[in-house]
């Protein structure tokens, strides 16, 4: 079933604030190898000038994909998801990502398209306070392989 | 390579940038013990990045590194050659080829390298390579750095 072309330009409803945690923090640095201290001892990143440990710049994909629930879990898009690999993503930062941040995220679907048999669904987060101050916006852009195709080939 | 540390060194040594300049290439190993982790910190459980048998159900060679570990990896290279953990201000990649990690205990190995693109009102434009076993991984690879 192709993506619902109706979709793009749908902003979803803004996601429950993600509580960023120091521990998830310096879990997911050590888990990518990221030993600077201002991810693991909050006295090394006030240093810098932030209230506690700052995040890896990759961290923020972790609210974005539980945002992101909200269309993998909606019939109507028609999202397989057993076909999907991921194909880009970027994020564009204000500031980093800090423990004790409430996380909000506003999902909205920026492009579907198709080539060569493949679609592609671009979603962009944005990602803010509560209070409405800006901290990171990050673009996802996922492949849905057509038919036969083996996952992981190449693309230009 | 050994990460930098201390905040006051990162201050004192913060490195120049010039267009043209290529950036010391970081080598990055990863074990199927990696993938484990990466998957129970970032919540990613697809069984792809641990299953060989789901892996090779979906036409993959085997068990694939999540492309975000590897986006994770170029991020460590991209604020170490910053000089300071808080640098990055855009970085985006494009998924080109997955990193097949095998069942072993030496795993693969990602190398990433850099070419300096631009340096203007305070930040610099890299352009970033990233390979395994000689083939690229990453397309489009960029990333904007306070400077």
């Amino acid at each position: 079933m192709p993506l619902n072309r109706s979709y793009v330009g749908r902003q979803l409803p803004p996601t429950p604030p993600y509580q960023v945690g120091r521990e998830k923090i310096r879990e997911f640095a050590t888990a990518i190898g990221a030993d600077d201290p201002a991810y693991h001892d909050p006295a090394a990143a006030q240093a810098l000038g932030y209230p506690d440990v700052i995040a890896p710049p990759t961290f923020a994909v972790i609210p974005t994909m539980a945002a992101a629930e909200q269309l993998r879990n909606d019939p109507e898009l028609g999202l397989d998801y057993s076909r999907v690999v991921h194909g880009d993503e970027r994020f564009q930062y204000t500031r980093p990502v800090v423990a004790g941040d409430e996380l909000v995220c506003v999902v909205t679907v920026e492009e579907i398209t198709e080539r060569a048999g493949h679609e592609f669904l671009t979603t962009r987060t944005e990602i803010s306070t509560p209070s409405g101050e800006p901290v990171v916006t990050v673009w996802n852009k996922l492949v849905v392989r057509g038919g036969a195709t083996a996952g992981g080939e190449e693309r230009a | 390579m050994t990460e930098t540390v201390g905040t006051e060194t990162q201050a004192a040594e913060r490195p120049r940038f010039e267009v043209g300049q290529q950036l010391p290439v970081r080598t990055f190993r990863v074990t199927r013990a990696d993938l484990v982790r990466y998957a129970g910190a970032s919540g990613d459980f697809n069984p792809i990045h641990w299953s060989e048998r789901t892996a090779r159900a979906v036409g993959l060679p085997g068990v694939i590194a999540h492309g975000m570990l590897t986006m994770a990896l170029a991020g460590r290279a991209v604020t170490g050659w910053a000089g300071r953990p808080d640098a990055v201000r855009d970085f985006g990649v494009r998924f080109t080829r997955p990193v097949v990690v095998p069942d072993d205990d030496t795993g693969t190995e990602v190398e990433v390298a850099a070419v300096v693109k631009a340096v203007e009102d305070g930040q610099a434009v890299l352009e970033l390579s990233a390979t395994c076993q000689g083939q690229k991984v990453l397309a489009q690879a960029r990333a904007v750095i306070q400077v």
